[in-house]
């Protein structure tokens, strides 16, 4: 256990420290002195945009989780027979056996420009709409693979099933009970859902949405094999540390994402997330 | 009170380590000076070499690409391959040490021999040397104030892949069809349909087109740039950003956006473009007027090569005209060795033409910029400022 710790700490300080040395431009070496000088190569217009988009992109991917992951978890947890129940949970869990990088490829080949589903919608009649899609400057792209819509949607699929378990848990102690004292007092069924049913379960949408955000914010293959090339955190980090050698400078990226994770986790402990896992 | 103390321990912990951590830095290992080996002595068994994936090739992949059993065989020196995926990994390798050799490209072998980890080669005791194309016997990236430090591998350019379907009978001469919004021989717009390489390294490529299209900017070498030459190339790949969807970073992706995603053109490897000839791709491609990037890989020896006489016997079989060729056309590379171009059968007679044998004066070789400009001025753009400047053209800034 000791070790363990010392180990996760040890490799976090040693990560926080490389963080305040800075690149000699001259040799291209470390230089081992403390500086603030990398922080503030850190903060330049197009490093924030960085971070802004990847951290927009991690909110989208988790609000759009928990749209498409309470109805299905509810109706798990409240409708589904025994055997539809099994049924689901299979289907849920059925892609995490698949490799995370063959579902990655696939998608790109789905959405891609002469792509089975740009083919479905042309043949729909929808190009039109799909074009008006594309030609927004902020999130469309030459076709969906290569826009940020891709990248949402295929982060969307990916998290998904990290979303759903969380709420279903949490949708399963919500006691019947308390969904009848309800009706029995005269609320209608959405006064239920929304005074009843979602704050009981509040706490599982929380831990959900820790999964689906931390794990948007950290990836750098998804942005890597789809969507127009801009950068994300985690391909920043990759590129600083692995061909250009400027660990400082990478450290200093990493800590972004920590520090905003504690905070998101700090957050999520007072409402409480902690409770449902 | 409980927990407080177990926050301060915490603190402590992380303290102590950053102390330590500091202590150990510092210090780095001074090169070690001596003359090159002056005989091979008997083979010790073995030779550990760092290599690209696809460079030591002993048949697992394909049994008819295979230069290593003959050479295990006749010397008993058995052969490990540690393969690297960036320059970085073999310099990274190279510096932990424990291995004889490394086909080291011309970014990581400069840097390599300026670390010292690297050992003098005596070209007497390789008599392939003979046979090595005149042009790279004294290369810079591998010949430092006269001394050879390596033997030459492969080399390569990036050529300017294209969609012969849509360029038709007038392929593109320059490499303008990815840099300025145009409309192509089909009557489209470029926009959209070309790629560029997401490595900070293709400003190079840039660099490499204002030298020869606005030479009141006077750039000579395009590793090599001052402050105003390196924003002029910034300006012209923000311009290019407004043409391409996506930079390409894989080749494996590379091949799947010509075929799936409508690009039509985009630097690229010979590599990419041998594979979608073998498929029955409608795509060729060409080394545009402007001339090309390219690399240019040498076998180096670890300064403390722990088998050094077998390393020795490797880089004579390296320049093997059979190995040579096989590799050249199992890579899509040039062969170090002009012999090899003849009457292989695998690469076949026009493999070296194919893979751009004939364009060595058109190419500006990779290599890892500094700050030295190399004509006595220290005013160019490092290396990782290319890194951040690139990821912000990138990200449409």
């Amino acid at each position: 256990m000791l070790w363990m710790g010392g180990v996760y700490l040890g490799s976090l300080a040693t990560l926080l420290l490389n963080s305040f040395f800075y690149l000699d431009g001259f040799t291209g070496l470390v230089v081992r002195r403390f500086t603030l000088s990398t922080y503030q190569q850190l903060f330049t217009p197009s490093n924030m945009d960085i971070v802004f988009r990847t951290a927009g992109m991690a909110l989208a991917v988790t609000l759009a989780t928990i749209i498409l992951a309470f109805p299905l978890s509810y109706y798990m947890s409240r409708y589904a027979s025994k055997r539809q129940k099994g049924l689901l949970y299979l289907a849920v869990l059925l892609p995490l056996w698949s490799s995370y990088l063959v579902r990655v490829y696939a998608w790109k080949l789905i959405l891609a420009k002469e792509g089975i589903l740009s083919w479905f919608i042309s043949h729909a009649g929808a190009q039109g709409l799909l074009d008006a899609l594309l030609s927004n400057p902020v999130i469309g792209g030459s076709s969906l693979s290569l826009s940020p819509i891709g990248i949402f949607v295929v982060f969307t699929y990916v998290w998904l099933p990290y979303m759903i378990l969380p709420i279903h848990a949490a949708l399963e102690r919500v006691p019947r009970s308390l969904l009848e004292a309800s009706s029995d007092l005269g609320a209608k069924p959405l006064q239920t859902a929304w005074n009843v049913i979602l704050p009981l379960s509040f706490p599982g949408v929380v831990a959900g949405s820790i999964f689906t955000f931390s794990l948007t914010l950290g990836d750098f293959i998804v942005p890597s094999v789809l969507g127009n090339s801009s950068f994300f955190i985690g391909q920043v980090v990759l590129s600083h540390q692995g061909t250009s050698g400027n660990i400082p400078l990478a450290a200093a990226f990493t800590m972004i994402p920590i520090v905003i994770m504690i905070v998101y986790l700090l957050i999520a402990r007072k409402l409480g997330a902690f409770e449902a896992l | 009170m409980k927990a407080k103390s177990v926050v301060t321990k915490v603190f402590a912990v992380l303290l102590i380590f950053s102390a330590f951590l500091s202590a150990c830095a510092g210090g780095q290992a001074q090169p070690t000076e001596g003359g090159p080996m002056q005989s091979i002595g008997d083979g010790e068994g073995e030779v550990s070499i760092v290599a690209w994936a696809g460079y030591i090739e002993r048949g697992e992949t394909d049994p008819n690409y295979d230069w290593v059993t003959d050479f295990e065989q006749a010397t008993n020196c058995k052969v490990t391959v540690k393969v690297a995926a960036t320059s970085d990994e073999m310099v990274a390798l190279m510096n932990e040490g424990g291995f004889d050799l490394v086909t080291a490209s011309g970014d990581a072998s400069n840097r390599l021999i300026a670390a010292g980890k690297i050992q003098e080669i005596n070209i007497n005791l390789i008599p392939s040397w003979s046979k090595v194309d005149e042009r790279l016997k004294n290369a810079p990236w591998h010949t430092v104030n006269g001394k050879h430090y390596g033997v030459p591998y492969q080399w390569g350019p990036n050529v300017l892949m294209y969609n012969t379907e849509v360029f038709g009978s007038t392929p593109p001469t320059s490499w303008s069809v990815v840099f300025e919004e145009q409309t192509l021989p089909d009557g489209q717009s470029n926009k959209g349909r070309v790629q560029a390489y997401d490595g900070a390294i293709y400003i190079a490529d840039a660099a490499l087109y204002l030298k020869h299209h606005k030479p009141e900017l006077g750039i000579k070498d395009p590793y090599a740039l001052t402050r105003d030459q390196f924003n002029a190339a910034i300006d012209l790949l923000r311009q290019q950003r407004t043409l391409i969807g996506r930079y390409w970073h894989d080749a494996f992706i590379q091949m799947d956006d010509f075929k799936n995603e409508g690009v039509v053109a985009s630097s690229s490897w010979p590599f990419q473009v041998n594979l979608l000839q073998l498929e029955g791709q409608p795509i060729a491609s060409v080394v545009p007027v402007e001339g090309a990037t390219g690399w240019a890989d040498t076998t180096m020896m670890h300064v403390d090569a722990p088998h050094p006489n077998c390393a020795y016997k490797w880089l004579e079989h390296s320049l093997n005209p059979k190995l040579q060729g096989d590799l050249a056309a199992w890579f899509g590379s040039v062969p170090a060795v002009p012999e090899a171009c003849t009457g292989n059968a695998l690469l076949t007679d026009t493999g070296c033409e194919t893979n751009g044998f004939n364009n060595f004066e058109k190419i500006a070789f990779w290599k890892t910029p500094t700050t030295d400009c190399g004509d006595g001025r220290q005013e160019c753009v490092p290396y990782h400022e290319w890194t951040t400047a690139y990821i912000a053209v990138i990200g449409g800034r």
